[in-house]
């Protein structure tokens, strides 16, 4: 490895002066914690900060093309009868569409987030285990471009993004459309699990001193709270799909089969228990980037810090207890359905809760309209529609009215674009800055959350009147003397809006990466320690971590501004804190930039790819998994010499 | 365009046959149902309507110039603010909950001196069945279900392949069909009229055109209708009808088909003992005129694609005959 020339300038400072000291321990740090040059450093690089924006990249292009399914379904769906896609082209659309935007798309995107400003946000200078994180994005990659390629070659999953059995086994769905879901659900799994491991483990040992969890900023916490989730949920949907695909599909068990004494019923509630918290999982960290919006240009505290942070854990825990008013439809009995109808209720105070506590920091502060806040005002106005569709539908004899209608399509789109994408756009132009260096375009910006706020209503409110109307979802057609024409005209020309909002932003964001206004370190006078660090942040984040001394970590510095001495900088070593106050506790040596997660990644693609085709894939993927992981273990000689050096110079 | 909209919605006017809509209910449980609804989006609308104004008036209102420094507002004030709202929040869903159950309560009593109708969904029709305590009584129809207004009707349901999910939203909600699992749901027509109904759960690819229709009519009428429906099909007298029927026979379609006295017992597509009687075709998708079924006959897979009927390549004249014969079977 060439040395580059900024390692030299050292001697050219005067030698005793504080600021030649601090030069040089700059110089240093940045040293230890640069990746390699070029391709191989793309490929080998452990920090969080490339691999998280990777990863907010990867999620956003899938978010394009799962949206693109949606146009082409709006574009089938706007007159009656018409026969732009047939039946078999158009459910593999709206089963992709479902499936990415759920699997590829809302959950990555959180979690990606979460890998890139959660350790900003805390003061760390990388993830726990950066190496892992590597491996998890690129399992999510190769599962996500497994599920496109299969659909661009006619041979995407056609039985809707939950895949009910018996449609998705083997006797109604030959072929390897459904295995492709499967697969790539397991793919996703691994990403998840990976990525919630990340979080916790980096939330709880990796803070800046002083930032004890009651000072962890709200983004933070519900990106710890939704890590959890993912670490109780995820397993489900994991066993559901291995048994339905493993099982049923490739060696013929019989879990799901009713002609064989199998159950049908099973895997719905197999799938929902991971499939309803999963609506949290994507929703809470959303709720996490509006409380840090709204501080942000309320240029308040948030009010009622414990109660949202509260409000968050109670919505982990309930979460769990909703899944069963995905099926009243079913043979539930009505005993049993009201208890899940009092849980779904009841869930709605918790967020209820946030709700006032964000009107009350508006009310407080004075906002500053920027586009961030604009679309949280947006996230107000629609969110709060899906939620109160969302209280309508947990009523068991509502919901046999408008259960599987376009009422359930309306709801979950005003959910989730309203509760999820909406606050994704506003930490799109809030953190764009710390990100890229550079601010997005405010005119556009205005014109993207314009279009959009208009588009989203014009799209799903119609929606609702459909459902009501009988239009069952998931239908390829429908017949003109249904009537549902003008309604379903308005909604696709709502889509098309959408798309425009969609284009603005891209626009956007392409021509402000290199182009747009310089934004400092702290465009926005933000609360949280991610607006200490330079935009884009260097890879090592901060070069002194900072000492913690408020809840709004910036606010509320004394003058005097301490911070942590004493870490190495010569080698890439990080702080480990204790748990609940976050008191210096150790320094831990940090892995250095590496290819084995890469290959590893690739050889579990190749053990679940193969393992559509024959149950042999587990014996060959094995082996081609034992060699990466070996690797990954073998001890490092250069740091068993530094620690050598370190414990005689300890010695001396 | 916007006259096109227009029309189509006058054309609906005329053309489409009787409620769907949740909106428009023609039964006691789809009433207490949409009473519910009423509630629901009243209570939704003010909710949404406050919540959005004091967002904005707390985003728009005028500050009083002092507050430039101060980093942590809200006082006590705010506080109860705060509180209240929740308490409110509680309130309201408790109400709602009240609500729900009693509504839910009065859909589930089980009603007396009922029809009984026994439902199969198959991929991608209904079977319907008047089950009588001679088999040979038994009357069986398909997509459409024939019953006497102010009647309690309990449909048994059941699943012969995937699931399905039965739902006629004038008349009550809807019960999903699981293959192996025995569910019912109850409903009563008080206007006499035709309801249509649709598969709700996604089963393939023609989920989209399976529907069906509940025709309430008198007491007088229906129970004619169901003493002709036990019939069995009479040899037709016509001479081209009695060709066509020979043509029927012959071909590939008693495989799947069954017609009451004849040789014809298959059970994989709709019974066609009483076809002529049938609103309409194909589940719902085509009204039964002679053109429409001679397209179905000939080339299924071009109005359902993925069907399981496949295309039947018959010579004009036996397709006439076949058409005449069919006409027959009243």
């Amino acid at each position: 490895m060439s040395e580059p020339p900024i390692d030299r300038p050292r001697d050219v400072l005067a030698p005793d002066s504080a600021a030649a000291a601090e030069e040089r321990e700059r110089l240093e740090l940045e040293r230890s914690w640069r990746g390699r040059p070029g391709f191989w450093g793309w490929l080998t690089t452990t920090d969080h900060k490339r691999i998280g924006l990777r990863y907010i990249i990867t999620a956003f292009v899938f978010f394009l093309l799962a949206g693109l399914n949606a146009a082409l379904m709006r574009l089938q769906l706007a007159r009656p009868e018409s026969h732009i896609v047939g039946p078999d082209r158009y459910d593999q659309l709206f089963t992709t569409h479902g499936t990415a935007m759920m699997f590829l798309f809302a959950v990555p995107m959180v979690i990606a987030l979460g890998l890139y400003f959660v350790p900003l946000m805390i003061g760390a200078r990388n993830v726990a285990f950066p190496r892992l994180n590597a491996y998890g994005y690129y399992t999510y990659l190769i599962g996500g471009i497994l599920l496109f390629v299969q659909l661009y070659l006619n041979s995407g999953p056609d039985t809707g993004w939950f895949a009910y059995v018996p449609l998705s086994g083997p006797q109604f769905s030959p072929g390897k459309r459904v295995d492709t879901w499967a697969q790539m659900v397991t793919f996703t799994e691994i990403a998840g699990l990976v990525g919630a491991v990340e979080i916790i483990v980096t939330v709880f040992k990796n803070r800046a001193p002083g930032m004890s969890l009651n000072r962890m900023p709200l983004f933070v916490w519900t990106e710890l709270v939704t890590a959890f989730m993912i670490l109780f949920s995820l397993p489900w949907v994991a066993t559901g799909s291995t048994i339905l695909l493993a099982g049923d599909r490739l060696v013929g068990t019989h879990f799901f089969n009713p002609a064989e004494g199998g159950d049908a019923l099973l895997w719905q509630h197999v799938f929902w228990f991971f499939g309803h918290p999963e609506v949290y999982i994507v929703f809470l960290p959303a709720l996490g980037i509006v409380s840090e919006v709204v501080q942000s240009f309320a240029r308040r505290e948030v009010f009622g810090y414990p109660a949202i942070v509260l409000s968050t854990i109670a919505t982990g825990f309930l979460a769990f207890g909703l899944w069963v008013h995905h099926m009243f439809a079913t043979t539930v009995p009505q005993l049993g359905a009201s208890f899940f109808t009092a849980a779904s209720a009841m869930i709605t105070i918790p967020t209820g809760v946030q709700f006032f506590c964000w009107i009350a920091t508006i009310w407080t502060g004075r906002p500053r309209f920027r586009v961030p806040f604009l679309f949280i005002l947006g996230f107000f106005a629609t969110f709060l529609i899906g939620g109160l569709s969302g209280v309508m539908i947990a009523s068991v004899p509502f919901d046999i009215q408008v259960h599987d209608s376009f009422f359930i399509v309306a709801h979950l789109h005003y959910v989730l674009l309203g509760g999820m994408v909406f606050p994704m756009f506003a930490g799109f132009y809030y953190w764009f800055p710390k990100a890229t260096g550079r601010m997005l375009d405010e005119g556009l910006g205005r014109l993207h959350f314009a279009l959009w706020f208009i588009g989203v209503n014009l799209t799903f409110f119609p929606m609702h009147y459909l459902g009501l109307e009988g239009m069952p979802r998931r239908v390829y057609t429908y017949l003109a003397a249904t009537g549902w024409g003008p309604l379903n005209l308005v909604a696709s020309l709502g889509a098309a809006t959408i798309a425009a909002s969609v284009v603005a932003f891209l626009v956007n964001a392409a021509r402000c990466w290199r182009g747009g206004r310089l934004a400092g370190a702290d465009p926005w006078d933000g609360p949280s320690l991610e607006w200490l660090a330079a935009s884009p942040p260097r890879p090592y984040n901060f070069q002194h971590i900072p000492v913690v001394q408020g809840r709004a970590a910036l606010w509320e510095r004394s003058p005097d501004r301490p911070v942590v001495t004493g870490l190495r900088t010569d080698m890439r070593e990080v702080l480990v804190t204790t748990l609940l106050d976050a008191a210096p506790d150790s320094r831990h040596r940090h892995p250095e930039d590496t290819i084995v997660p890469f290959v590893a990644a690739l050889a579990t693609g190749v053990l679940f790819i193969t393992l559509m085709f024959t149950p042999w894939a587990v014996v060959v993927g094995s082996v081609c998994l034992f060699v990466p992981l070996i690797l990954w273990g073998w001890p490092d000689r250069r740091e068993h010499t530094l620690e050598l050096r370190e414990s005689e110079e300890r010695a001396a | 365009m916007i006259l096109a909209l227009l029309q189509e919605t006058a054309a609906r006017a005329l053309t489409f046959p009787g409620a769907h809509s949740v909106l428009r209910p023609h039964g006691p449980q789809a009433l207490r149902i949409h009473e519910l609804w009423r509630f629901l989006w009243i209570v939704a609308l003010v909710v949404w309507v406050l919540v959005v104004a004091a967002l904005l008036w707390g985003a728009f209102r005028r500050h009083g110039p002092e507050d430039g420094g101060e980093r942590s507002g809200g006082g006590p004030g705010m506080h109860r603010a705060v509180v209240g709202a929740t308490a409110l929040t509680v309130v309201v869903l408790v109400v709602f909950l009240v609500f729900d159950f009693s509504t839910g309560r009065a859909l589930t009593m089980a009603p007396g001196g009922e029809l009984h109708v026994q439902v199969t969904g198959h991929q991608w029709w209904w079977e319907v069945e008047y089950p009588h305590p001679e088999p040979y009584k038994r009357a069986t129809t398909a997509n459409e279900i024939h019953v006497p207004v102010g009647v309690p009707v309990v449909v048994e349901l059941q699943a012969a392949d995937v699931i399905h999910s039965f739902w006629a939203p004038s008349l009550t909600g809807k019960r999903d069909l699981i293959p192996r699992v025995r569910s019912s749901l109850w409903f009563q027509a008080d206007t006499p009229g035709v309801y249509r109904g649709q598969c709700a759960e996604f089963c393939g690819y023609q989920h989209a055109k399976m529907g069906f229709q509940i025709i309430a009519e008198p007491r007088a009428q229906f129970e004619a209708w169901l003493a002709r429906q036990r019939d069995s099909a009479r040899t037709p007298a016509d001479t081209l009808a009695r060709r066509g029927r020979q043509v029927f026979l012959a071909s590939s379609c008693p495989l799947c088909h069954t017609i009451a006295g004849t040789m014809a017992g298959g059970n994989v597509g709709p019974d066609l003992t009483h076809l002529a009687s049938r609103r309409t075709l194909a589940a719902g998708t085509l009204p039964n005129t002679r053109g429409n079924l001679a397209g179905w006959i000939v080339d299924p897979q071009r109005i359902k694609p993925g069907v399981i009927m496949p295309a039947n390549q018959l010579a004009p004249r036996d397709l006439q005959a076949l058409l005449a014969y069919l006409e027959t079977l009243e």
